[in-house]
């Protein structure tokens, strides 16, 4: 061991060693290329570096070749336009000064090649060099732009450079999540941010055409990070952050055009999403859409049909297309047909333990407000949610209890629920269908919820506590259930144990002589288990 | 001086009784108050009045008071009696006079007798000397007086009340023949003078009588006393007195002796086992109603305070009313003895309803009687203590025994009460109790005194290495060397103890294999601790259920799921559930504990085996929690469907929904079916061991496939448990759907062992026997809000007199006001009446000096009229 330690200790030291002195040959290379022309062959040696296996060399290099190219390009020593192949040029008759540019022209499309190989490097670091250096490239050429710009509708971007990026990022292999996270300082400068988003969507479409119709999990989850950091600005006075400045028909540039964001932001969710997603990634867009998405688009009315599909899928799924679904109802005055049927049919015991438990019930609680409703719906879904309530934990128990007593409170005719002094006295079955669908048909107003009546005898005081408020009359103010939507177990017991202002403690009083024996019910774990 | 005002007052009083009764016969001196109304039970005193006497009174006290005063306004002079004790009120008026009596005496002798040596005054009494009535000769002389009295001889009555007709009539009569000599001389005087001297004459003859009558006495007093000297001496009691003497002393001290003696208290009447029995079912009782009061939530604070009550002799030393209470208690469906009692004969059920009743009126007997035991606890253990002192010089093996021998026979004692046998303790066999102690002497022994852990560390170095036994040994005795009577610091650091000891506890089970067995015995040391300081268990317990609870919400939040609890977490949980009470409504230990298992039960998702083992013991834990209160837990019945659905073959169609943490078909899902149906044949029902949570060494499959059906047969068990809990609940057919239809179309399908069938056939009787049918819902009936009445409330009235609806203060400040204004009234009146009595006098004296100004005018004109006519008769004269 110890010699190998030592062994490893000596090889760390001298790779060190090498790596500062090739930092400071990189360097002085750097520096006498920009010099003289005369050490302009330097640049295959920092060149050989970039492709070298050590990674410390290679991001040494990586920033050598940043300094260099972009000192180049500002000294406008790339050659500009059409690039002619290599041995053409060399041999072409070209004054020496544009052979020099064609040259360095050429050594630095194969740094740009070499750089984007990079970005799909094992190491991070790497890439991140990479990133950053081709975006610095990005930036010098959109200052000096190396194409003839006058038949172009793109101004002075570097689109190719972008979209070259964009296909390295949007790896179908591997995670670059954390290197979309560093892009995201990128997506800060509005034109990037738009040429970003319309290459996104060339390459989506590229790519899942050649799926044809099968999810890919890793990209698709790239595309999903990338796409979830796009924010639109929300006006037009937002847009002044740019890369590249643009000094004339600036009015004209699209990148500079809100709606023009819009159009093409929306573009790209739409072609994102009219391919099949992994399930999880459906959550994922869902969770965001409401108020990451919609807002930003031009025309959100276009989203109906992903929310209407989602919806069906049923499940978590349809829970969180609610969110969506009524903005677009709210907002854009979508018409759904036989949506509190299909919310009816959402509600089985699952949404008591789903993590999206709070925002359902926000949500239903805002879709049940409406006063307008017809009664037999409403004591529909107090019905049902009641009947569930009896396989809910506590947490959930305080706010179905709240939720219910509110539908009765804004539906007086709901009281019939709790209370109905009938004429006849004699006890009946609960007239309650608990797999009719349609909550027409259920019969809950027939019903009483004997099931609160139930929860009077529940474990928790608070709960139990709750569910006696139904013996006597709801008192007129609504309960707000936003202040228990998040509570949690934990604060739960909080309440008990942080107690001060305890007198005594009880204690229990049948002396206690073994571990299983006694305390509480008798000898139920005695029964079924022994010590050993 | 003391008796004298008494005598006085009684004789004031005769003197008024006298004079009012003529007063009141007196029909012109009384007024009738006349009432308005006759009112039942009041004593009226002024329904009569005496107006006339009552002013003369008044008119009489000013006269001697303020009439003085007025007279002896502006005048400076003044008289001054000076005659001894005018001024002393305080003195009586006899004393006054006999005081100035002797005074006036003395001042005479002193004045006369200065130089008189001998002569004495003589003393008499009615005119005879004192000295000569000394003697008493004179004994007969009442009977002589009164025979004198009443000697009423006719002639004597003739003469003294016949008005002189009868001597009259004597002479005409009797005395004829002097009639003729001298009519005359026979004059009344003659007769009277005649009468005197025959009294006279027949006196002297009585006193020569008397005379002679005491002669005879004298001599015969003599004669006796000559015999008298001869019969002493002959008796023997002569001889025998001067011992007798010193005999009766004896006796009077002996008297005495018992008399100052303490007197022996009435000692408590030695308790009949029934009594005893009935005592410590009473004592029971009341803690269960205690403990149900405090389930339905209401007035914890009351029946807390009841509960820790301690007494004046309390030593606070953790000394707990139990040993023979805590085996009576039989439960039956979680009504606590109404059932027993209804099965047991009328007599116990009678005794019941009384101690009912006497509950509430009869606390501070029953603490009373909560005292005695603490004492007999205490003096029990104190006898404990010191049989273990003297054991420990000769035989140490045997006092390192006491405790468990003490525990032995209280474990004797309960079976013996769940037998309900009320006969003396059976003598334990010596020859068992010789073996433990041979065997403890073969152990290492065990130092007596132990210092108490400072720290947890120091704990674990005092019980490493010993046999469990041994640990809780030691455990006992550093309670007992740092008893908190003993020195200051000690209840802090057995405080401290009970701390390291969960710790401990906790370290134990996480060992590999866990010390059960370990745990096991601290368990009763525990205990102990814990009703010594409920705060710090209280403290202590919390403090791991929220650290726990923290963890797993912290784990939540990241995953979305946990893994289930380890097994020191699930000894935790039982450990609290023996030392707190589970069926309080709201309890600060046992609720987050019960959360805490509902949310282990909910979050944690079954993936193994032992998952699944974890989660039973849950549920068992659970059952347990729940079953004095009946409460409903969701989870729990969620849990043990689930745990039932595992062990579904076919899971295409379901027919009821399953809830998370499990899922309807999946990875996890077929855990508990069985590999082969064949190894049912082999199975039988065995405990599971509680270290299969975390650990178990299943090597083939048909070890697998046994723990299967052994988690089977104990989830149905508790499904059945759970079904005679919940069969009250309204609810309880829709609760128990799911298992209902997992039971009937999925689980019977399949070949199972017939424990099990039998387990499914009564599950499913249970459920389809409820009922399904309710009353609606009503809300509780409320009283009408009454309309405001403009009747007068009349309030059935108890106390006459007497001011109700409020404070004593405000009660009191009313009676002082109504006093200072009757008082105020009064002084006015008086003083009213004062300034009338001066004006009347002011006004006579006025009226009295006129007149005597008119009268002296008069006379003065009178005696000028005489005058001039005088003079004018001698002027007329003159002319003349």
């Amino acid at each position: 061991m110890a010699p190998a330690k030592k062994r490893n200790v000596s090889l760390s030291k001298t790779t060190q060693q090498s790596v500062k002195k090739a930092k400071t040959d990189l360097n002085g290379k750097v520096d006498s290329i920009l010099e003289s022309r005369k050490h302009a062959n330097d640049v295959f040696d920092i060149l050989e570096v970039l492709e070298s296996e050590k990674e410390k060399d290679v991001v040494s290099a990586v920033d050598a070749c940043s300094k260099l190219f972009c000192a180049l390009l500002e000294r406008k020593e790339l050659f500009v336009g059409k690039l002619p192949v290599e041995e053409d040029a060399l041999s072409g008759e070209y004054s020496a000064e544009q052979k020099y540019h064609m040259f360095m022209r050429h050594r630095y499309n194969s740094c740009v090649e070499i750089l984007l190989e990079h970005l799909s490097h094992e190491l991070h670091e790497v890439k991140e060099s990479a990133l950053c250096c081709l975006m610095k490239f990005a930036a010098g050429e959109g200052q000096h732009p190396l194409e003839d710009l006058d038949w172009s509708e793109h101004y002075s971007f570097p689109r190719e450079l972008i979209q070259a990026v964009m296909d390295r990022l949007l790896s179908k292999t591997t995670d670059n999540s954390l290197l979309i996270s560093r892009f995201q300082e990128f997506l800060e400068m509005d034109d990037v941010r738009f040429y970003v988003i319309s290459s996104i969507r060339e390459n989506v479409g590229k790519v899942m055409d050649k799926s044809k119709g099968a999810a890919l999990p890793v990209y698709q989850s790239n595309v999903f990070t990338l796409m979830s950091n796009i924010s639109v600005p929300s006006q037009q006075s937002e847009l002044t952050n740019f890369m590249v400045k643009q000094e004339a028909k600036h009015k004209d540039w699209k990148a500079a055009n809100l709606n023009e964001h819009k159009r093409v932001f929306e573009r790209m969710w739409l072609g994102f999403l009219k391919h099949k997603l992994p399930s999880n990634m459906y959550k994922k867009v869902l969770v965001i859409l409401h108020d990451s998405i919609l807002p930003h688009m031009s025309k959100p009315t276009l989203m109906i049909d992903f929310l209407t599909a989602a919806y069906e899928v049923g499940g978590a799924i349809s829970l969180l297309a609610l969110n969506g679904l009524f903005v677009l109802i709210h907002q854009h005055n979508l018409d759904y047909p036989d949506f509190y049927k299909k919310l009816y049919n959402l509600l089985d015991p699952s949404i008591f333990h789903v993590k999206y438990r709070a925002r359902f019930f926000h949500l239903a609680n805002l879709f049940l407000s409406s006063s307008h409703l017809p009664v037999y719906l409403v004591a529909a879904f107090a019905k049902r949610l009641a009947r569930l309530a009896l396989t809910a934990p506590p947490t959930a128990l305080l706010i179905v209890l709240p939720f219910i007593y509110n539908l009765i409170r804004r539906h007086p005719s709901c009281r019939v629920l709790i209370h109905k002094p009938s004429t006849e006295d004699e006890p009946l079955e609960d007239p309650y269908l608990m797999d009719e669908e349609d909550p027409a048909q259920c019969c809950a107003l027939e019903s009483s919820l004997w099931e609160i009546k139930t929860l009077q005898k529940h474990h928790h005081p608070d709960v139990a506590k709750a569910a006696m408020l139904i013996n006597t009359p709801l008192p007129e103010k609504e309960d707000d259930i936003s202040e228990v939507l998040e509570i949690t177990t934990y604060e739960l017991m909080e309440r008990d144990l942080k107690q001060k202002q305890i007198k005594s403690i009880p204690l229990e009083f049948e002396t206690a002589t073994q571990l299983l024996k006694g305390g509480g019910g008798g000898d139920v774990l005695a029964q079924h288990f022994c010590l050993d | 001086m003391g008796k004298a005002p008494k005598k006085r007052n009684l004789a004031d009083k005769v003197r008024k009784t006298k004079t009012s009764t003529e007063i009141k016969n007196n029909p012109f001196e009384v007024k009738i108050n006349r009432k308005k109304f006759d009112i039942l039970g009041r004593k009226s005193k002024h329904d009569v009045g005496l107006p006339g006497v009552s002013r003369s009174k008044a008119i009489n006290k000013r006269k001697e008071t303020l009439l003085k005063e007025y007279k002896q306004k502006n005048k400076s002079n003044k008289l001054i009696d000076r005659r001894f004790g005018e001024y002393d009120t305080k003195m009586a008026p006899e004393d006054k006079i006999l005081q100035r009596f002797a005074m006036e005496r003395q001042r005479v002798h002193d004045k006369k007798d200065v130089y008189n040596l001998n002569e004495e005054e003589e003393l008499t009494h009615y005119g005879q000397s004192l000295a000569e009535m000394e003697k008493f000769n004179d004994l007969v002389n009442s009977d002589d007086e009164s025979e004198e009295k009443g000697l009423l001889s006719a002639e004597l009555t003739a003469s003294h009340f016949g008005g002189g007709g009868g001597l009259l009539k004597k002479k005409t009569s009797g005395d004829q023949q002097e009639e003729e000599g001298n009519q005359r001389a026979k004059s009344r005087q003659e007769l009277i003078e005649e009468l005197i001297q025959k009294s006279k004459q027949e006196k002297r003859e009585r006193q020569v009588q008397k005379e002679e009558a005491q002669e005879l006495t004298e001599k015969l007093d003599q004669e006796w006393k000559s015999i008298q000297a001869l019969m002493v001496k002959k008796t023997p009691k002569g001889e025998d007195k001067p011992e007798e003497k010193p005999k009766l002393e004896e006796y009077d001290m002996r008297v005495r002796e018992l008399g100052f003696e303490m007197k022996a208290q009435p000692s408590e009447k030695m308790k009949t086992p029934e009594e005893l029995a009935r005592e410590a079912k009473e004592k029971l009782q009341k803690l269960e109603a205690d403990r149900l009061r405090r389930m339905m939530g209401d007035e914890v604070g009351d029946s807390a305070q009841s509960q820790v009550h301690m007494s004046a002799d309390d030593l606070n030393d953790g000394f707990i009313l139990d040993k023979e209470d805590k085996k009576t208690l039989s439960y039956q469906d979680g009504k606590w003895n109404i059932g027993e009692e209804s099965g047991d004969d009328k007599d116990e059920d009678e005794e019941g309803g009384e101690s009912d009743e006497e509950d509430d009126g009869d606390e501070e007997e029953e603490e009373g009687e909560e005292e005695e035991e603490n004492d007999e606890e205490q003096d029990e253990e104190e006898e404990e203590q010191e049989g273990g002192s003297e054991e420990g010089g000769s035989e140490e093996e045997e006092d390192g025994h006491s405790d468990l021998d003490s525990e032995q026979e209280s474990e004797d004692g309960e079976r013996k009460q769940e037998d309900e046998e009320t006969r003396a303790k059976p003598s334990k066999s010596l020859s068992k109790e010789e073996l433990k102690a041979q065997q403890e002497a073969a152990k290492a022994e065990l130092p007596y005194t132990f210092t108490a852990p400072e720290s947890y560390s120091d704990l674990k170095d005092l019980l490493h290495g010993h046999t469990p036994d041994n640990q809780r040994i030691i455990v006992a005795r550093t309670q007992k060397c740092n008893h908190p009577s003993l020195a200051a610091g000690n209840k802090l650091k057995l405080q401290k103890l009970f701390g390291f000891l969960s710790e401990y506890i906790g370290e134990l089970a996480t060992r590999s294999p866990p010390e059960l067995a370990t745990i096991d015995r601290l368990i009763p040391e525990m205990y102990t601790l814990c009703q010594t300081f409920p705060d710090a268990a209280c403290k202590a317990m919390q403090t791991v259920l929220g650290d726990a609870g923290h963890s797993m919400e912290e784990v939540l939040e990241v995953k979305g799921h946990v893994a289930f609890p380890t097994l020191d977490m699930l000894i935790y949980l039982k450990v609290t559930a023996l030392l707190f009470p589970t069926s309080d409504f709201r309890h600060p230990v046992t609720t987050p504990a019960l959360l805490y298992i509902s949310q282990a039960l909910t979050k944690c998702p079954v993936r193994s085996l032992q998952d699944v083992t974890s989660g039973l013991v849950l549920c068992c834990l659970a059952v347990e929690y729940v079953s004095f209160s009946k409460r409903f837990m969701p989870e729990l019945i969620n849990f043990l469907a689930g745990t039932l659905h595992l062990a579904v073959q076919d899971k295409t169609s379901l027919g009821y929904t399953v809830v998370p943490p499990f899922r309807p078909s999946g990875k996890c899902s077929d855990l508990l079916v069985l590999s082969d149906y064949e190894s049912c044949k082999s199975w039988s029902k065995k405990s599971l061991p509680l270290s299969a949570t975390h650990h178990m060494d299943l090597r083939n499959d048909l070890d697998r496939d046994h723990h299967r059906l052994m988690c089977l047969s104990t989830c149905l068990d508790l499904v059945k448990r759970c079904c005679l809990l919940y069969k009250d609940l309204v609810s309880f057919t829709c609760i128990f759907q799911p298992i209902r239809t997992l039971l009937s179309k999925h689980l019977s399908s399949q070949t199972l062992p017939e424990l099990l069938q039998e387990l499914y056939g009564e599950i499913l009787e249970t459920i389809s026997s409820a009922p399904v049918t309710h009353a609606r819902l009503v809300l509780d009936k409320k009283k009408p809000i009454p309309l405001k009445l403009l009747t007068p409330k009349i309030v059935e009235v108890l106390d006459y007199g007497k001011k109700r609806g409020s404070t004593r203060e405000e009660r009191e400040k009313e009676r002082l006001k109504h006093k200072y204004k009757k008082e105020f009234k009064g002084a006015l009146r008086e003083i009213r009446k004062d300034s009338r009595f001066l004006a009347r006098e002011k006004l006579s004296e006025v009226m009295n000096r006129d007149a005597e100004r008119k009268r002296k005018v008069k006379e003065l004109f009178g005696s000028l009229a005489t005058q001039e006519g005088e003079w004018k008769a001698l002027k007329r004269r003159k002319r003349k």
